[in-house]
C-alpha cells in the first residue's frame, strides 16, 4: 500500500460526524496551528512543495506568500469547490466522506493567511453536499472550532458555505469571486491578480479544495516530511478520480510519481481494462488536458516510463505530453470513437463559455458544429484542417484558460487521432454504424 | 513620463498609460482596432480581444516577452516596452481569426443595415479580416425588438462588445438593460422588455460598434454616406449641446454626437438634442465634420477634387477582390 494522506481515516466508521474524526487525531493541526506565528504556517507549505491541486498546478505556499498583508485591508480565503471538470470528482468525495478534513485545513489556512472571514464555494448542483458541509461546521462552532477566540488564542475565523448556479466558469478563480460577489460569473482581467485585489476588492487567496484539505498534515507533519513523498518536483500524493472503461473507477490517493502503466493495470487502482478490451487512449487530467494515445501515455517519446507527476505526464509539451491538471483520469478502451468523445467535450465548452470575449464565444460553437457535423457523416476533409485553425485561433487569444481548456481537447485529437477523422468522412455510414448501432440495438431488445 | 516602442515608433507616454492610448498618441495604422473599447466608459475593454498585440519586450527592467498575446487597451505601458502591432505576422493572424469568429454569427446583412458605412466591424473585417466565409453553418438568430421609444435592438448583429449596458450602467440612472444568458446564446435585453426610457439612451446607439442598436427615427431612410455630417450646437441644459447634423439638402435626418478620430463619443448628447430637433433653424451650423475614420462618408462632398484613395486600398482591391469577381463572372 503506498501512503495515504488524505483517505487514511476515510474507512473509519462514522467519520463524518465530528466526534469520531476528533477521536481519531481531528484539529490536531488546529491546536498546533494556532500556537505558530501564521508566516511559519505559511513557511512550512512552502517547504512542502505543495502544487495547487485544482488544475493549473501553481505552488500553494507561493500563492500564499503573494498575499498583500501589508495594507492592512482584511483578507479572504475562498475555498473553490465549483468542482464541474467532466471526468473530475475527487472534491465531491472528499466533502461528501470526510467534510471535517476541509474545515480542519480552512481554520489553519485562513490563519496562516490571518483571513477572519473564509468562504467555501460548492458548485450548486452539490445540493447534499452544501447540508453536509454546513452541519460540519456547526459541530465545529459548537466545539470551539470556529466563531469568535478560538481555543482561547484570540483568533476568529466565521466559515461560509456560498453554493454557485452550475455555471463551469466560476471555478475560474475570478469568474468565482465575481459571482460570490453576487455578479454575473464572468472571469475579470488579469492583472491585477486576485491576491492584490480579490474579493470586494480585497486581497484573496482562492484554492482548491484538496490543497486546503492537505494543509493540516503539513502542518502536524512538517513541510519537510510532505516534500520526502512523491518526486522532487511533484511532491505529495494526489487524489486520482479514474472513470471509463476500467475494472474499477473511483477516487484513488496516489503518491505523485507512480507509473501510468501500474495506475491503469494494478488490481490496487483501476484494475484494468473493462471487459478483456485493449486501451485505446487516456484523458488524464480532466476533460480539458489533452487526450494522449496509448503508447505515449505509457512511455513518453523519449521511450522512458511515463509517471503520475506534473513534470512527466508534461513530457514533451502538449506534441507528445499532457498535463496532470484536476486528476480526472479517463481511459478509453478500443471500442470508444474519439470523434464522438471530442464533439462531446466541444459541446461542454459550447454550453459552458461565458461569452464574455469572443473568441470562444464564438468558435466553441463554431468547432462544436463542425465535429457534430463530422460525426454524424457531413463532414469534408477540410473541415479537419478548418478545425485544426479554429482551436488555434482561439488558444491564448482569450480571457480565460476556458478558451484554452476548449481548444486543446480538439487539438490532441487531431494532432494523434487524424486518421479517425479522416475514416469519418471517408465512410460516414460506417462510422454512424459503430458509434450508434449499439444504442439501436439496446433500444431494440428493450422492445 | 515612460518611453514605449510601438511598431519601431518610440513615443513618451504617462505612467498607467495603456498600449492602445500610447498607440493612439501616435496615430496613424499603428493604432490596434478596438471593438469594445471605450475611452469614457469604466471598465470596458479586453473583451472582443481585436486589439491584441504582441511585446515583445516587457519593460527596460524585465526585459522577457510576454508569453501571450496581451490586449493592449488593458495593459498599461512599461518603461522600455517594446510593442509589436501589425509588424508582428501572430498579431495579423491571430486578427484574422478574431474578426472570423465574430463574423460566424453575424448576419452580415450590410446591405439593408443603416450601420453600414460607419460600422467598425466593416472596417475592421476590411483591413484585417480574410476575403471569404469559412463557416457555412446556421447563424444566431433573434427577433429584432423595439427598446423604448426611440431604439431598436437587432440582437442577430451584436457582437457583445457590452458598450451599450455600461452606457446604460454609467450614463443613466435607472438600469433596466443588461445581459441575459451566457456564452453564444447572451443577449442584450431590457428586463422584460421594459422601455429605456431616460435622458441619455440615445448614446447606446452611438456607441455601439455594429447595427444591433439603431436609431428608430431614422431606420431605413437614408444610407449614411449620401448625408452631409455638419458640426452644430444649441444651448442644452442637459448635456453640451455639441452635435453632429445629419443633412440632405436642407432636411435634418439625424443627429449624433461627435465622434473623434477614433471613432468615439467625448461628449454625450441627451435625447432632446438627438430627437426633439430636426429643424436646421434650431442649431448653429458650424461647419461641414472631415470623418477621418469613416471617409467613405465625407470623400468627394467637401471639396471638388476627387479625394484619391490611399495605394495600398487600390492595390488590395486590385490584387485580391477585383479578381475574385471577375473569375466568378
Amino acid at each position: 500500500m503506498s501512503k495515504k494522506i488524505l483517505l487514511d481515516k476515510i474507512n473509519i466508521e462514522g467519520i463524518k460526524s465530528f466526534d469520531v474524526y476528533r477521536a481519531n487525531g481531528g484539529y490536531a493541526s488546529v491546536e498546533k496551528a494556532l500556537k505558530m506565528a501564521p508566516n511559519d504556517v505559511i513557511e512550512e507549505v512552502k517547504k512542502s512543495g505543495l502544487r495547487g491541486r485544482g488544475g493549473a498546478g501553481f505552488p500553494t505556499g507561493m500563492k500564499w506568500s503573494f498575499l498583500d498583508k501589508k495594507s492592512g485591508r482584511p483578507k479572504y480565503l475562498v475555498c473553490n469547490a465549483d468542482e464541474s471538470e467532466p471526468g473530475t470528482f475527487k472534491d465531491r468525495y472528499l466533502m461528501e466522506f470526510i467534510p471535517h478534513l476541509l474545515i480542519e485545513g480552512m481554520i489553519v489556512s485562513s490563519f496562516a493567511l490571518e483571513a477572519n472571514l473564509s468562504f467555501i464555494y460548492v458548485r450548486g448542483e452539490f445540493r447534499w453536499i452544501i447540508k453536509i458541509l454546513e452541519q460540519a461546521i456547526a459541530e465545529a462552532k459548537r466545539a470551539g472550532f470556529l466563531g469568535k477566540n478560538i481555543l482561547g488564542t484570540g483568533y476568529d475565523l466565521e466559515l461560509v458555505v456560498q453554493t454557485g448556479a452550475g455555471a463551469y466558469i466560476c471555478g475560474e478563480e475570478t469568474a468565482l469571486l465575481e459571482s460570490l460577489e453576487g455578479k454575473r460569473g464572468l472571469p475579470r482581467i488579469k492583472p491585477p491578480f486576485p491576491a492584490v485585489v480579490g474579493l470586494y476588492g480585497m486581497p484573496t487567496v482562492v484554492n482548491n479544495v484538496e490543497s486546503i484539505a492537505v494543509v493540516p498534515w503539513i502542518v502536524l507533519n512538517s513541510g519537510e516530511e510532505y516534500a520526502k513523498v512523491g518526486t522532487a518536483k511533484s511532491a505529495g500524493t494526489k487524489l486520482i478520480s479514474a472513470c471509463g472503461n476500467i475494472n474499477k473507477p473511483g477516487v484513488y490517493e496516489i503518491e505523485l510519481g507512480l507509473p501510468v502503466e501500474e495506475f491503469i493495470f494494478s488490481e490496487e487502482y483501476c484494475g484494468g481494462i473493462a471487459n478483456g478490451k485493449r486501451m485505446k487512449a487516456v484523458v488524464a487530467g480532466g476533460s480539458s488536458v489533452p487526450i494522449l494515445p496509448t503508447e505515449l501515455i505509457l512511455k513518453t517519446a523519449a521511450g522512458e516510463n511515463r509517471l503520475m507527476s506534473y513534470e512527466s505526464l508534461s513530457d514533451g509539451g502538449f506534441a507528445t505530453g499532457t498535463m496532470l491538471g484536476s486528476g480526472g483520469f479517463i481511459v478509453y478502451d478500443e471500442d470508444q470513437c474519439i470523434v464522438r468523445n471530442t464533439w462531446n467535450f466541444a459541446r461542454f465548452y459550447h454550453h459552458e463559455s461565458c461569452g464574455q470575449c469572443s473568441p470562444c464565444r464564438e468558435g466553441t460553437g463554431w468547432m462544436e458544429r463542425i465535429l457534430h457535423s463530422i460525426e454524424n457523416g457531413h463532414g469534408k476533409m477540410s473541415d479537419i484542417d478548418l478545425l485544426w485553425d479554429v482551436q488555434r485561433k482561439i488558444e491564448g487569444n482569450t480571457i480565460c484558460p476556458l478558451g484554452d481548456a476548449a481548444a486543446w481537447p480538439v487539438a490532441s485529437a487531431i494532432r494523434h487521432f487524424r486518421e479517425e477523422f479522416e475514416w469519418h468522412v471517408m465512410e460516414p455510414k460506417e462510422c454512424m454504424n459503430r458509434n450508434y448501432g449499439l444504442r439501436e440495438k439496446s433500444i431494440m431488445s428493450i422492445a | 513620463m515612460i518611453k514605449v516602442t510601438i511598431d519601431n515608433i518610440e513615443i513618451e507616454v504617462a505612467e498607467g498609460t495603456t498600449i492602445m492610448n500610447a498607440a493612439r498618441q501616435v496615430g496613424g495604422k499603428i493604432v490596434p482596432p478596438a471593438m469594445c473599447y471605450y475611452t469614457s466608459l469604466k471598465g470596458s475593454g479586453g473583451k472582443c480581444r481585436a486589439c491584441l498585440v504582441k511585446v515583445a519586450q516587457g519593460s527596460a527592467k524585465d526585459p522577457r516577452p510576454m508569453p501571450k498575446l496581451v490586449a493592449s487597451c488593458c495593459t498599461n505601458a512599461q518603461d522600455g516596452m517594446v510593442v509589436q502591432n501589425i509588424t508582428s505576422p501572430d498579431v495579423v493572424e491571430a486578427r484574422r481569426g478574431i474578426v472570423e469568429m465574430l463574423l460566424v454569427n453575424h448576419p452580415l446583412d450590410c446591405p439593408i443595415c443603416d450601420q453600414a458605412g460607419e460600422c467598425e466591424l466593416q472596417n475592421f473585417a476590411f483591413d484585417h479580416g480574410l476575403e471569404k466565409t469559412r463557416s457555412d453553418f446556421h447563424r444566431r438568430e433573434f427577433d429584432p425588438i423595439d427598446i423604448g421609444p426611440h431604439i431598436k435592438l437587432h440582437m442577430t448583429r451584436c457582437i457583445l462588445c457590452y458598450r451599450c449596458t455600461m452606457v446604460a450602467d454609467q450614463l443613466t440612472e435607472e438600469r433596466v438593460h443588461g445581459i441575459l444568458w451566457r456564452g453564444e446564446k447572451s443577449e442584450i435585453s431590457t428586463y422584460i422588455q421594459k422601455a429605456v426610457e431616460n435622458d441619455f439612451s440615445g448614446n447606446m446607439i452611438d456607441v455601439c460598434p455594429v447595427g444591433a442598436l439603431t436609431d428608430r427615427h431614422f431606420r431605413f431612410r437614408n444610407r449614411v454616406w449620401y448625408l452631409n455630417p455638419m458640426d452644430a450646437h444649441r444651448d442644452c441644459k442637459k448635456c453640451s449641446g455639441k452635435v453632429v447634423l445629419w443633412l440632405r439638402g436642407e432636411e435634418v435626418y439625424r443627429v449624433t454626437g461627435r465622434k473623434d478620430e477614433v471613432g468615439e463619443v467625448k461628449e454625450f448628447i441627451c435625447n432632446e438634442c438627438r430627437w426633439d430637433h430636426f429643424d436646421v433653424k434650431d442649431w448653429k451650423v458650424e461647419g461641414p465634420r472631415e470623418m477621418e475614420k469613416w471617409s467613405v462618408i465625407t470623400a468627394n462632398k467637401y471639396s471638388d477634387e476627387a479625394v484619391e484613395l490611399p495605394d495600398e486600398l487600390y492595390s488590395k482591391l486590385n490584387n485580391e477582390k477585383w479578381n475574385e469577381f471577375e473569375g466568378v463572372t
